[in-house]
């Protein structure tokens, strides 16, 4: 295999630069001296005005990131226990015998294809759907209805991820605990958690970005106390280009940031311990891509 | 015999932890879409709710000019932004395979990072970009390229350029994954065997990276049928793409029969889309397993 020529390095260079130059754009005139209220971009000088715009109490951003939050965390939570329990009973299921074994295998395998569903649908769709149900079933729109619909996209994040950790693990192991006389319970919980640990903890992680970042579905059930963080920057932005708005972003990409670099080291400690946790195989894109 | 009995009993008892996975998702998601499959076939009833007789009135007021022609519109829209993924992502997604494992790692971060940000912020980025006398427009003035500010936001071009933006790392991911996992060996025999680098190209790469192909194209089309605040922020008032469609019903008329009418039509549509790409060959597992996955596993 050939390695790349100058002209192929430019190439990914120039869609790099196309990639961020929207992100540049926030971060520099989240700086800028000049409200341009009116879509009037021009940088005038540098300021951090709209940053205290941000902490203001009335019209800042405090209680929507709480609500985010909130809602983040009780979602993750839930979604964790069902999503895991979910991925530990579906993989490597034996064949079952019996009308009623038989019927059940088949309830399961059917509950795991809709549960994956909300990933593949438009969002539009089940935000949709869900508001017309708890319209229907009176849940009110707010946060238990916020907190329902999460967790139903949020599972299959954590499903699909700990279901292919699981499935990479060698079977092995588990049978060498039960052959050595510990209960199904104990594997579970000195062999299987353990092992999938990370696993979970990235399902959770992903889960986490994805609803914070929710804006479509939590659109449709929200109420008017729990206006999350993408709510409101949809409301601020939808009207005009207020510059606070700008600030907002850059304060946020500083986080993701941060959180990804953080991500990076843990994976390259993950993956030096990888020989240690018995893996079999190398899994996904992260095999051999961190030095 | 006695301790695979007891083997086959205690995994019989494991797959039951899958059940309440199996409940949620049947009630929340089983449920609510047959439940507005059901308000499809129903009249607007008093307020927000639906009342009988069944009726496919509804279905055949989506038959009408308005209607079919925001549907074009989006399904339009989403073939030219799946293509220009492609067209754009493809070399990225080759190249990227090809780099050096230590550039390639913070290559694929950089590629990521920006899409762990908030979708809405992204594009608030090409508002300022496309703004009358935000950048582009100033570069192009300066240069004398153009006399008088060119009108870039609120149009059609706006909203292309923002879905091939939010959707370009569901092209590049998957093809990338699919170049990476290449047999090189193919290819130089083909060279050894006199091709030219094209027709290896063509006649190798191009076969064997067709997985990736497909699952990208896949994922940038479906959620750009959907997504309705990338017109609304990009896009001009005549932009009313399905989603927009659907959100407006729901919000301006509060016809919730109808809004679930016009979201069937896109589920089916959605369903079409994945039928044709497992006929295609294409495994469910690879494409769900999905943009979002790769997005955290490079993490």
């Amino acid at each position: 295999m050939k390695k790349n020529s100058p002209w192929a390095s430019f190439y990914l260079a120039l869609i790099l630069v196309l990639l961020y130059l929207p992100v540049l754009m926030v971060v520099l005139f989240s700086f800028n001296s000049n409200p341009g209220r009116t879509a009037n971009f021009q940088f005038e000088g540098f300021s951090l005005q709209w940053y205290r715009d941000l902490f203001d109490p009335v019209t800042g951003y405090g209680t929507a990131l709480t609500t985010s939050l909130v809602l983040a965390g009780w979602s993750v939570l839930f979604s964790a226990v069902i999503g895991t329990l979910g991925a530990i009973g579906m993989v490597r299921r034996p064949r079952r015998r019996g009308l009623i074994g038989r019927a059940g295998h088949a309830a399961l395998g059917a509950g795991e294809q809709i549960a994956v569903l909300p990933i593949m649908i438009p969002e539009i769709i089940l935000g949709l759907a869900l508001m017309a149900l708890f319209s229907f079933i009176g849940i009110p729109f707010g946060m238990p209805a916020l907190v329902l619909s999460h967790v139903a996209f949020c599972v299959p994040y954590i499903f699909i991820t700990v279901k292919g950790r699981l499935a990479s693990l060698d079977p092995g192991l588990e049978e060498a605990a039960r052959d050595l006389g510990a209960t199904p319970l104990k594997v579970l919980a000195t062999v299987t958690l353990p092992l999938s640990f990370p696993a979970i903890l990235s399902g959770c992680l992903l889960a986490f970005a994805m609803s914070m970042d929710d804006f479509v579905i939590s659109f449709f059930v929200n109420g008017p106390q729990t206006t999350t963080l993408p709510l409101k920057v949809y409301s601020s932005v939808k009207v005009g280009v207020p510059p606070h708005v700008n600030a907002l972003c850059t304060v946020m990409l500083g986080v993701v940031f941060t959180l990804v670099a953080l991500g990076q080291l843990i994976q390259a400690g993950n993956l030096k311990r990888k020989d240690r946790l018995g893996y079999a195989g190398r899994d996904g894109l992260t095999g051999g891509l961190v030095p | 015999m006695a301790v695979h009995h007891i083997e086959g009993k205690a995994k019989r008892g494991r797959e039951a932890l899958a059940l309440p996975m199996a409940v949620y998702a049947a009630l929340f998601v089983g449920l609510s879409l047959l439940y507005i499959i059901g308000l499809s076939f129903l009249n607007r009833g008093e307020g927000f709710s639906a009342s009988p007789p069944v009726t496919a009135d509804n279905y055949l007021r989506i038959i009408s000019p308005l209607y079919l022609r925001s549907l074009l519109l989006s399904l339009r829209l989403a073939a030219l932004t799946a293509l220009f993924c492609l067209l754009l992502g493809y070399p990225f997604a080759y190249f990227l395979a090809k780099a050096r494992p230590k550039a390639r790692a913070w290559l694929l971060m950089l590629l990521i990072v920006p899409f762990w940000t908030n979708a809405l912020i992204r594009i608030y980025g090409w508002k300022i970009l496309f703004s009358a006398s935000g950048p582009v427009n100033s570069a192009l003035l300066s240069l004398g390229l153009i006399g008088r500010p060119l009108k870039l936001l609120y149009t059609d071009f706006a909203v292309l350029v923002g879905m091939i933006y939010a959707m370009i790392p569901f092209m590049v991911l998957p093809v990338y994954s699919s170049v990476e996992r290449m047999d090189w060996a193919m290819v130089e025999a083909s060279r050894d065997l006199g091709a030219s680098p094209l027709k290896a190209f063509l006649t190798v790469t191009v076969p064997m990276t067709l997985p990736g192909v497909l699952a990208g194209l896949v994922l940038t089309f479906i959620p750009s049928v959907g997504l309705f605040f990338l017109s609304d922020l990009l896009g001009g008032s005549n932009t009313m793409l399905w989603g927009n469609m659907v959100h407006n019903e729901l919000l301006k008329s509060r016809d919730l029969p109808f809004a679930a009418a016009l979201s069937v039509v896109l589920l089916t549509l959605t369903g079409l889309v994945i039928l044709i790409y497992r006929r295609m060959g294409g495994k469910a597992e690879s494409m769900v397993f999905l943009g979002r996955r790769f997005i955290f596993e490079t993490q």
